[in-house]
């Protein structure tokens, strides 16, 4: 078998998290598990995942979260181009550097899907919107270590 | 240098540039979105492309139902009993409700036929169970276990025990997605149950909470008054609760009062829902108004 399958797993595992039902006070703070685990696939592997592939799950997150279709598609595709484009620059960062980048990128895609939604059905901006990008970066250097050490494990390449 | 730039190239050797890539991505999500938005057909194509991810819910919804499995497993027979008496209690109660209603019922039939009004029929009903809750705080939608194979139709109204909830908004093959009545797309012909007046409830983008649209500040509006529907948008049945009225703000230098209501239905603790469907159109597994008062009776 190939080694590659784990790539998918792993972003189905993320479609999953992003879906899985919570209570709704914890739901405001709920991680972005999927485009964490794209920007650090398009960081590791750029020439495996990077924009064609965050595009094709942001559909399948549209089609789940019941929004216009390509919503997410756009909002996922610009943090992981930005990654996929600078990923050497982003591997030699230290974690705390890594981490501010990944807050910017966080509430990038964030202000992205409200700019959209905002522009398809005129919602107003809460600041709440944001608070996933910090529950996101203090998940990101378990989920970084997590899976670098299956994508050595695993060989995945 | 010249090897340098050519080692990075060869990274992306295959296919366009990324950020040609880029490019096509963002053109053809637009694109996605202007068609869901204008386009009838893409709500077809949308089913079957639900119906092709539904698996990934199925699963999502995984730990939860293995949650409410055991948890039902291993309550203790304590308090199963005293559940169950609360329940046969419950019971007792609704049904002397119900011999009052099925007799003011027959009353108001024959009224309403010495008036020649036309006889309003009850409704038919299925229940359903709620499956995920959409978590982007953009929409308030939930989906449920009954789909295209039960005969659910877009528009369908949907309600819990407390009043009205939202209404049908896409089918697929097993499950539908219902949109809430507090979700800020959404608005629902209301009537103060105590003089009749009619205003349009729309959602306020917060869970459980309404806001009446266009309340001039003469109109006999009070705090607590019941908002029922009113059936005038041929959507939602005539007469089911739907919110009360919170707080009213009557700033006379705006031209309407701000009028906010909670909602009837606890939107955040849904559980258990029914589907509505008229007479004539009814799926034959679905329970009638009469079949209702055996099945309380079993």
């Amino acid at each position: 078998m190939n080694n590659r399958s784990f790539i998918i797993i792993s972003i189905i595992i993320g479609i999953i998290l992003q879906i899985i039902p919570m209570p709704s006070p914890v739901d405001l703070y709920r991680p972005d598990w999927l485009l964490l685990i794209l920007i650090y696939w398009s960081m590791a592997l750029p020439n495996r995942v990077s924009v064609g592939v965050a595009a094709f799950t942001g559909l399948v997150i549209d089609l789940l979260y019941g929004t216009s279709l390509g919503v997410h598609s756009f909002a996922l595709s610009i943090p992981v181009y930005l990654v996929a484009a600078n990923y050497q620059r982003l591997r030699n960062h230290s974690m705390l550097q890594q981490i501010m980048t990944i807050l910017m990128l966080c509430v990038l895609y964030h202000l992205i899907v409200y700019w959209l939604q905002y522009w398809i059905t005129g919602i107003e901006f809460s600041w709440l919107f944001l608070w996933p990008a910090v529950s996101s970066v203090l998940f990101w250097p378990w989920l970084f270590w997590l899976l670098r050490k299956f994508r050595r494990d695993l060989r995945v390449t | 240098m010249a090897c340098l730039f050519l080692n990075m190239n060869k990274v992306f050797a295959r296919g366009p540039s990324l950020f040609y890539r880029l490019c096509i991505v963002l053109t053809l999500s637009v694109i996605g979105m202007v068609m869901d938005a204008k386009v009838e057909s893409v709500s077809t194509a949308r089913t079957y492309l639900t119906s092709l991810v539904s698996p990934l819910q199925y699963v999502a919804d995984m730990p939860g139902a293995i949650l409410d499995w055991s948890a039902s497993r291993f309550t203790s027979r304590q308090t199963l009993l005293v559940e169950n008496e609360r329940l046969t209690n419950k019971i007792t109660l609704m049904n002397e409700k119900l011999q009052r209603f099925t007799v003011l019922k027959q009353e108001n039939e024959n009224l309403r036929r010495l008036l020649d009004a036309p006889v309003q029929s009850g409704m038919h009903r299925m229940i359903a169970e709620l499956m995920a809750v959409d978590n982007n705080p953009y929409s308030h939608q939930i989906v449920i276990n009954k789909g295209a194979i039960h005969d659910v139709y877009e528009g369908q109204p949907v309600l819990d025990d407390t009043g009205i909830v939202g209404q049908i908004v896409e089918v697929g093959t097993t499950n539908s997605r219902v949109l809430l009545i507090s979700d800020i797309t959404h608005a629902i012909p209301v009537r103060i149950s105590r003089n009749n007046v009619s205003v349009i409830a729309g959602g306020a983008g917060v869970v459980t909470e309404l806001s009446l649209e266009h309340v001039a500040h003469s109109a006999d509006l009070q705090e607590g008054d019941l908002l029922v529907s009113s059936g005038l948008g041929k959507v939602f049945p005539e007469g089911y609760p739907v919110g009360v009225i919170e707080s009213i703000v009557r700033d006379e230098s705006k031209p309407f009062s701000k009028v906010t209501a909670q909602t009837s239905a606890q939107l955040d603790r849904i559980k258990y829902l029914l589907l509505l469907w008229p007479p004539e159109s009814a799926p034959a597994d679905s329970l009638s108004p009469d079949q209702l008062g055996q099945k309380v009776d079993e």
